[in-house]
Formats: C-alpha cells, sequence, structure tokens
C-alpha cells in the first residue's frame, strides 16, 4: 500500500498533526504533504485531506469557528464537494461542522470537565471509505481527549442523519452529552467523516491498542486500490 | 460607530456554564433565580453608514453559530 497522496492541515493551535502525519505514514507507507492554514490553495491530486486534533485560535469564538474561516479552508470545502474524502478529527470535527461540510455544532461537555480517556464507541455505519474495515455493530476502544465535544443538532437534523445512516460511531457510556450518544457522523456523500475519538492515537500496540487502525487501513485501501 | 452584538445560546440547547453559576449563586444564598443562560457580547468598531445587512452577515458567517445560538445586534452611535 504506498503511494497515497494524504494533506495534513495544521491550524495555528492544532496539536495533534504530528500524529495524524505519522498514523498517515504508518499505515500507508508514504508521507502525508504537510499543510499550512495560510496557503490559499492545496496540493492537487489529493487522495485525503485530514484535519488534526488541537485548539486551532485558541479556541477563540467557539472551537474550529477561526479555522473554518482561515483560507485553505475554502479549498477544503470545494476538495470535499467534489468527492475527495476529509477526515476531521476532535478539533478537526468542530472545524467541519462551522465550515458547514458536517451539520450539528460541538458544545461545552455537560459535565463541564474535560475528558480524556479510551471510550468504547460501536460501529454504526460500516458502509463508508473510513469504516468499512470495521463490522458493523462492533464494539472499539478510541481515546478521547476534549472539552467541546458534546454533538448538537436538532431533532430534525438527527433524525435525518440517523435515517440516512450517517452516524458512523457512537459512544456505548456517557462521555460528554452528546446527542444520541453520537461520536462521529458522515456527510450526505459518505466522502466527510468528523469524530470526537482519536482513531490516530491506537493504531500501535505501544498506544494501548489498536482498534483506530482498521478506519486508515480501510480508507487507505479504499483510495489506492480504486 | 460602535456595534454591540449579543450571542445567546438558543432555547432548549444545554448551557452547562449557565448551570454552574446557577449552582453558585444558590450556594451563595441568593435566592429566587430560575435560570442562569451565559451568552457573549462583541462590541465592534465599523464604518458609519455600515449597512445592517452586512452586520447580519458578519454575525451569521462568523460571530454567531446559527446551529446553536441566536443573536442581537444594538447600534450605539454613543456608546
Amino acid at each position: 500500500m504506498a503511494g497515497l497522496r494524504a494533506a495534513v492541515i495544521t491550524f495555528p493551535g492544532s496539536n495533534c498533526d504530528r500524529d495524524m502525519a505519522v498514523a498517515l505514514e504508518k499505515v500507508s507507507g508514504t508521507a502525508p504533504l504537510r499543510v499550512w492554514h495560510g496557503d490559499a490553495d492545496l496540493p492537487d491530486r489529493l487522495d485525503l485531506i485530514a484535519l488534526p486534533g488541537g485548539f486551532s485560535y485558541g479556541d477563540y469564538l467557539r472551537s474550529g469557528a477561526m479555522a473554518a474561516k482561515s483560507p485553505i479552508m475554502r479549498s477544503v470545502i470545494r476538495a470535499a464537494d467534489r468527492g475527495v474524502p476529509v477526515l476531521g478529527v476532535c478539533n478537526g470535527f468542530q472545524v467541519l461542522t462551522e465550515a458547514g461540510l458536517l451539520p450539528g455544532a460541538l458544545l461545552r461537555n455537560a459535565g463541564q470537565n474535560f475528558v480524556c480517556r479510551t471510550v468504547p464507541l460501536r460501529v454504526e455505519n460500516s458502509q463508508s471509505l473510513f469504516t468499512g474495515g470495521y463490522a458493523a455493530g462492533t464494539t472499539i476502544h478510541i481515546p478521547v481527549a476534549h472539552h467541546d465535544g458534546n454533538f448538537f443538532a436538532d431533532a430534525e437534523t438527527l433524525d435525518r442523519i440517523e435515517g440516512e445512516g450517517r452516524v458512523a460511531f457512537r459512544y456505548l457510556d456517557t462521555v460528554n452529552g452528546s446527542q444520541r450518544d453520537i461520536a462521529g457522523i458522515l456527510n450526505a456523500d459518505g466522502n466527510v467523516l468528523g469524530m470526537m475519538p482519536h482513531p490516530e492515537r491506537a493504531i500501535e500496540a505501544d498506544h494501548g491498542g489498536i482498534d483506530g487502525r482498521a478506519l486508515f487501513e480501510s480508507a487507505i485501501r479504499g483510495l489506492v486500490d480504486a | 460607530m460602535k456595534v454591540r452584538v449579543h450571542v445567546s445560546l438558543k432555547p432548549g440547547v444545554l448551557d452547562p456554564q449557565g448551570r454552574a453559576v446557577h449552582h453558585a449563586l444558590e450556594g451563595m444564598g441568593f435566592e429566587g433565580v430560575t435560570d442562569v443562560r451565559v451568552g457573549r457580547l462583541i462590541e465592534l468598531d465599523v464604518a458609519d453608514g455600515t449597512s445592517d445587512a452586512a452586520l447580519d452577515d458578519m454575525c451569521r458567517k462568523l460571530l454567531a453559530n446559527m446551529v446553536i445560538e441566536n443573536y442581537r445586534i444594538e447600534k450605539a452611535e454613543t456608546v
């Protein structure tokens, strides 16, 4: 599995961009391109765009709000609209909702506390590019580390995304107060995934678990073999 | 021209911060407080004649997240 042309976007305050790049390189064999938020254009012919975790712009205004309006995000939105796969983890998920690429918003955790631990998730959709490496209904264990992971959308939106099979992952215990325990969602076309848990922190045995590896393997297999 | 934008969570959106402030007020002995919601006040200094449409656009595109928040614009010529 070589030849993946992926890009990891770094915003001021991103802090999981290196981990994301390492995960993509370990699984694909090819180091991703690193792109700075102020760049206006993405590298061409990308197979995958990753928005990493962290605290872009210090979470000013709202988590992800400022990053969502940065120059590079206009290019990311155009690429996503063309069907380029986009993975947003943690702050990357917040950026994707603020950019309008995914519905809903991520509010302060219901318990007011920063939550940092490995949590069990149920794989709800095993048909997407990113989740095809899991069997539907499987329980996986992935670390979370966030203060604003409380997924909110109005009831109509929640019913719609549930009905369309766009809930990718659901928490199996109480983590942050998310509506319907939603941990990760897909866009309507299935090429954009946002999730609060960090799959890039669970790809090697030394991480304490490798349940995140199948997400990268599945995506890369789908992209490089395509 | 000074403009104040008041951003508040929509009714029905859980406000854990407001709830914590409410509990603190109760703990301090203040009685009769039935609810607390914490919002945000943004003060802008804009060119005279900036249109209402432009201010609305700023609010909708950045200052407020219309999924979870409402906003109110207060134009105060002499703030």
